[in-house]
């Protein structure tokens, strides 16, 4: 059996968990034939929206073990990693996942330091099918995604995190019917200490929600001066998206640091990403690589940002981006 | 007062074309200079102010080879006032192995009267990318960790500590020292070392010390590069004159009308 932490928001199971729980049952089916992979379980910790159990049960899981209790209620690393541990101990999982977010990765990392095994962030693929007794090999993301390394799993349970977008979230054709199983573990006192005492609502403008959004208008270098993001702001409002920026337009003071896309900032998957003047370095690459089509502007038709777009246009940013806004308005009449 | 000990890594600047070693065990860093993640950059940041107003001291520690006493020196240079390097090969370190030595170097200097109230890191380093050494040192330590903070204050023996939350809110944590923290980058602006600064930096004595134990290993089978993308970009046009090829395309995405 394999174990999923599944994130929730508002509305239910995170897009990403829905990856993460894809990529699990793909690793449960192919073992299913010497029937040492087995199923998939998720579990839950604080909110479970309506819901969230059925949507689940359609992309595969046969329960969800949902942790319940005042203990749970805030978040905090370690607390929300001893409700993991419980569940994987109540149904002896032999891998343990979790999407490489930085809740995943934090809840993860307390989960295998409690059970003193390793841990793989960022896993991308495993080269060769989970195999309880056999070694398992893990391909994950180092260097910000620039490189790849292959790591041996030897401890059980596996405990890995799974890089978004490694695969894409798919619901089964026939359905599951997961069944719901509440749990309340008993807490040690020192596990409580480091939580969550207050949230305040963060920036009041459309970064926010940068990392789900539909489509997202990049700036760089290319805009030349704090002044230089008129026609960008405009373009991202025109089209219902957010602006990102690369890592320079943050260390130059020209916007904030939360706008930032890239190693260091958020990791974006709209459906379309409009990087403007931004040559596109690694670093960056890492954070915007999982957009589904990239449309680059760039004077330099060679930028790395350009040749691995889908598409693009040569030409300054600051004439090509206003005249496509005043074309939209155009058209909108 | 509150002695803050903080800990960096050096690693391989891989902002440009990255290349592998012949055996595909490291990144081959022969033509490219070393640095340390931004988020260590502003972990240093962090603990020097915090030791500043609290009047206490700035340690800096890493475990890596001789010449990561550049980066130890980068760090004294911007107020950290003294230094640890756990000479080693990182390769062959795990995230328990280097969370292993640095609890062992913070009991050390413990036992000879240098506490740390506050052990700040990186929220994870910039070539390996593991994500945990700082929350298993606070295993190793028996300290409460809080992870991907953008700011640390300390008042009265209580850490705060802001980053943002999954939902992009504001979240906050109060913990009592002693802590372990780990910093990702955005919240302060790292300084860059004044003249003065460095030349004091010159005069500090690294601690340099052995591991403690033989590595466990990071069970890396080896490093591969992602498979080159083709480059299959359609170029829609040139300067504004692209512009309705731009919309169309739009439209045809269904992101506008």
């Amino acid at each position: 059996m394999i174990l999923v932490f599944v994130e929730t928001d508002g509305s239910g199971a995170t897009e990403a968990s829905l990856e993460t729980v894809t990529f699990a049952r793909d690793l449960a089916t192919s073992e299913s034939a010497d029937g040492s992979g087995g199923p998939v379980h998720a579990v839950v910790v604080g909110a479970l929206p309506d819901g969230t159990v059925e949507a689940l049960g359609g992309y595969g899981v046969t329960e969800v073990h949902h942790a319940t209790g005042e203990a749970f209620s805030a978040y905090g690393g370690a607390v929300w990693a001893a409700a993991i541990q419980a569940a994987h101990l109540d149904s002896a999982a032999v891998a343990v996942t979790a999407t490489g977010s930085p809740r995943g990765n934090e809840v993860l990392a307390h989960l295998a330091a409690r059970l003193g095994v390793a841990m793989a962030a960022n896993v991308v693929r495993c080269p060769a099918p989970f195999a309880v007794a056999q070694p398992f090999v893990v391909s994950r993301q180092v260097f910000g995604g620039a490189v790849l390394e292959e790591m041996r799993l030897d401890d059980r349970p596996a405990v890995f995190s799974v890089a978004g977008h490694a695969v894409e979230g798919a619901p089964l054709a026939s359905p599951t019917t997961a069944t719901l199983r509440e749990f309340s573990p008993e807490v040690a006192e020192g596990d409580l200490v480091a939580r969550v005492v207050s949230t305040e609502p963060g920036e009041p403008d459309r970064s926010g929600s940068l990392r789900s959004a539909r489509v997202v208008v990049g700036a760089g270098r290319g805009a030349g001066s704090a002044d230089g993001f008129d026609g960008v702001v405009e373009l991202a409002g025109l089209l219902d998206g957010s602006l990102g920026v690369s890592r320079v337009v943050t260390s130059l003071g020209w916007r904030p640091h939360h706008e930032q896309v890239g190693q260091t900032g958020s990791r974006i998957s709209p459906e379309l990403y409009i990087p403007c003047g931004i040559s596109g370095a690694i670093q960056h690459w890492a954070g915007c690589a999982s957009s589904k089509t990239i449309l680059a502007i760039n004077t330099d038709a060679d930028a790395p940002m350009v040749t691995r777009a889908t598409y693009a246009v040569i030409g300054d940013m600051h004439e090509v981006v206003p005249a496509i806004n005043e074309e939209i308005r155009r058209r909108r009449g | 007062m509150t002695n803050v000990l903080v800990c960096i890594k050096r690693v391989p600047d891989s902002s440009g074309e990255v290349l592998l070693t012949a055996d595909a065990q490291a990144v081959d860093a022969r033509y490219v200079g070393f640095t340390v993640s931004a988020h260590e950059s502003c972990a240093v940041e962090l603990a020097v102010r915090i030791a500043a107003a609290g009047g206490g001291a700035a340690t800096v520690l890493a475990l890596g080879p001789a010449e990561a006493v550049e980066q130890l020196r980068a760090a004294l240079g911007v107020g950290c006032t003294g230094a640890v390097l756990v000479e080693a090969d990182p390769v062959g370190f795990g995230p328990a192995d280097v969370a292993r030595e640095i609890a062992a170097v913070v009991a050390a200097h413990e036992a000879a009267g240098r506490t740390y109230d506050l052990i700040l890191l990186g929220n994870d380093a910039a070539d390996t990318g593991d994500f945990q050494v700082g929350i298993r040192l606070a295993y190793e330590l028996g300290r409460p960790v809080v992870n991907g903070i953008n700011t640390v204050e300390v008042t009265d023996g209580v850490v705060t500590a802001r980053g943002a939350g999954a939902d992009g809110g504001i979240e906050t944590y109060r913990v009592p020292l002693p802590a372990v923290a780990t910093v990702l980058e955005g919240g302060v602006e790292p300084r860059y070392p004044t003249i003065t600064g460095r030349m004091k930096a010159k005069k500090i004595t690294v601690e340099v010390v052995e591991p403690r134990w033989e590595p466990a290993g990071s069970a890396r089978v080896r490093l591969t590069l992602p498979p080159a993308q083709p480059n299959t970009v359609e170029v829609l046009g040139e300067g504004t004159a692209a512009a309705p090829a731009v919309v169309d395309l739009l439209r045809g995405l269904g992101v506008t009308r």
